[in-house]
């Protein structure tokens, strides 16, 4: 497998007139070819804020710090200035957005929208343009494409345009394209047509895509690999087999006990996590889980968990996996350790 | 259950939306939001009301409250109609009904103390005064896990959990007997859902609650509630206790919408066939007679274009609306 992207202890800072918000705080992780990662966190986790710095959308007052590196097929996309990145944007890596309501220009026709990002990008004339977009059209399973692409986004409702989203996405072969909690503004069976959709495309082209999302169901159904955040850091990451089976690190133990089982017989009552996320403009020294876990020993509160690396593909940045911490059931010890 | 007594009776219910169009605004069309709504809640029981945007589910809780007008049909709230009460009448079933809202950030007044917004209903109801009024404030706040000294600060200075939970205090103030929830958890981070949805479970369990919950959270609905409404374009097409909902569902619009709840468990999730219903929601604008899902329907017959289809019970407790099943 080659490895398409790699980020490692990215850090990216906004400096407000409150001080620094640390909104990511080190955050490492791999996407190889053709998979598709789901990166799962809560409001605040810092899971938009890495997207947004993959793509080089971070503007003033933000800021990614010295130290941070984002590889991407071997070029270091921190470095690049910002004509070298609109090269790479909407080219090689796309990305979608919650809100498919805004995300399209009300007062330009879908035609006009979509010729327009892939004449930027590809020695085509407009009717060769055109012909792209509706056949990107047909594949995202939008009917009578050639009628439809004349039309306006008020004139599509809330699944078509997300649709009409990722057929734009996806209109220049991207190699990765990155899905900011795609669903969320949908109903359910909108939302189920567009998972659908997108399981579809993962057989059909080789985009490896990168799904940011707060519900545990969107990523137990679509996603091969799996980076919990919290806090602005990567609590655990693995397979989805290691995340929802064997998980590792007690905030996804308690993100799995906090949603209830739909599948359930009888009521089980919900174990809350208790407290609220951690402040990120004045972020705890230790582990930013440490107040409201469970298992809270005293170097949690000192100092951050290094990550561990449970299995060739699980790691968990904990301190119940040093080989000095108390056993605790259910959770492993690990040797080594990554950075 | 059956033999608790009914404290809520929906009979007919229906909230037509008046739009205006054409040359000179003459043009009147109806905008069906509710249209004909029966259903009961015992008391203590808990009935989850289910469908998505558009469906009607929202202006279902808020006509029961009154905040609109219903356009037909009655309100019984422990025998009483409410329907067509004048303001004055209604009065004292304002405090016996209460409402938490969706949005914690949108649904308090940023100018008032978290003091004020809850004793408003208690000085309005006129329940308590003075220190028994700020003794009742300071129990609510701990009811609901928050400190004393909470309450002479102001809403931005909370995080959304907490505000929710001062909504929820503002309407337990008033002690009611019936609450509407209308999407109580859907604005909160998963870790604090858990955590409103258990002290409503308490508090239900401590003040012998009712609660029609409003929710498009399929799962967190079937968590909480006693018995399922499942709502289509301003119609009730299923309504049974909710694990014979989830075990059984006999409308191919619940079928549908069941099999699309992605479930947290990869193996269980992919494995599942999905009946996606096709196309999308048709417009609650003047609808064509008939059944409503006919358009997205695999069952569709020539029956269903013409016929509207009622509730009928299938099974014990269990109805549904649909003239093919």
């Amino acid at each position: 497998m080659k490895t398409l992207l790699e980020v490692t202890n990215l850090q990216t800072s906004f400096f407000t007139h409150l001080g620094e918000i640390q909104a990511v705080r080190g955050a490492s992780f791999k996407l190889e070819e053709g998979k598709v990662l789901g990166i799962v966190g809560e409001s605040g986790s810092g899971k938009s804020v890495t997207s947004l710095s993959i793509m080089g959308l971070i503007q003033d007052p933000g800021e990614i710090k010295e130290g941070s590196s984002i590889n991407f097929r071997g070029t270091e996309l921190t470095k690049l200035n910002a004509k070298q990145m609109m090269e790479i944007r909407g080219n090689e890596i796309s990305m979608i957005f919650q809100d498919p309501m805004t995300s399209l220009n009300p007062v330009y026709s879908i035609e006009n929208q979509m010729v327009e990002v892939i004449r930027r990008h590809q020695m085509l004339n407009k009717a060769e343009a055109r012909d792209r977009a509706i056949e990107m059209l047909r594949l995202v399973g939008i009917p009578e494409p050639e009628q439809r692409i004349k039309g306006f986004p008020h004139e599509f409702s809330g699944g078509m345009r997300q649709r009409v989203m990722i057929a734009t996405a996806l209109s220049c072969n991207p190699k990765l394209l990155i899905a900011d909690e795609p669903t969320t503004a949908l109903d359910v069976t909108i939302q189920a047509q567009i998972l659908e959709l997108m399981k579809d495309l993962k057989n059909k082209i080789n985009t490896s895509i990168i799904i940011i999302t707060h519900d545990l169901g969107v990523i137990a159904e679509v996603c091969d690999q799996i980076v919990v955040m919290y806090g602005g850091t990567i609590m655990e990451s693995g397979t989805e087999k290691d995340i929802f089976y064997r998980p590792q690190n007690p905030y996804t133990v308690g993100l799995h006990h906090s949603v209830p089982n739909p599948n359930a017989e009888n009521k089980e009552r919900l174990i809350p996590i208790p407290g609220s996320p951690p402040d990120l403009l004045h972020p705890p020294k230790g582990c930013p889980f440490a107040s409201r876990c469970p298992h809270t020993m005293e170097v949690c509160l000192e100092e951050r968990p290094p990550t561990f690396k449970l299995s060739e593909t699980q790691t968990s940045a904990c301190w119940l996996h040093h080989k000095d911490a108390p056993k605790v059931d259910n959770y492993e010890r690990a040797e080594e350790i990554i950075e | 259950m059956s033999d608790k007594k009914t404290l809520l009776e929906v009979k007919d219910l229906k909230k037509y939306f008046t739009m205006k169009g054409g040359l000179l605004q003459r043009q009147k069309s109806y905008l069906k939001a509710v249209d004909g709504l029966n259903f009961e809640i015992k008391q203590g029981e808990t009935f989850g009301l289910v469908g998505e945007s558009g469906c009607g589910k929202s202006t279902t809780g808020r006509t029961v409250l009154r905040l609109y007008e219903p356009t037909g049909g009655s309100i019984m709230f422990d025998g009483k109609d409410l329907a067509p009460m004048s303001p004055k009448e209604l009065k004292p079933y304002r405090k016996r009904i209460q409402m938490i809202f969706q949005d914690p950030y949108a649904s308090l007044n940023g100018r008032m103390t978290v003091n004020d917004i809850i004793g408003e209903g208690i000085t309005v109801h006129q329940i308590f005064e003075g220190k028994e009024k700020q003794d009742r404030i300071y129990d609510l706040l701990q009811q609901v896990g928050l400190k004393k000294d909470h309450a002479n600060r102001y809403p931005h200075e909370f995080s959304g959990g907490q505000r929710q939970r001062i909504g929820i205090a503002r309407a337990l103030a008033v002690e009611p007997e019936l609450i509407v929830c209308d999407e109580p958890i859907s604005a909160l981070d998963v870790s604090i859902q858990a955590q409103v949805v258990n002290m409503l479970e308490d508090l239900q369990d401590k003040l012998g609650l009712t609660y029609l919950f409003i929710a498009h959270d399929l799962s967190m609905v079937k968590h909480i509630s006693d018995r399922i409404g499942v709502m289509y374009l301003g119609k009730l097409v299923e309504v049974a206790e909710s694990n014979e909902l989830y075990k059984n569902p006999l409308h191919p619009y619940t079928k549908a919408l069941l099999s699309s709840i992605p479930i947290p468990d990869p193996d269980v999730t992919r494995a599942n066939q999905r009946i996606i219903p096709e196309g999308e929601l048709t417009s609650p604008i003047d609808p064509p007679p008939g059944c409503r899902f006919a358009s997205r329907c695999p069952l569709k017959t020539e029956r269903c274009a013409k016929e509207t289809p009622e509730l009928r019970e299938m099974a014990p407790g269990h109805f549904a609306a649909c003239h093919n099943i």
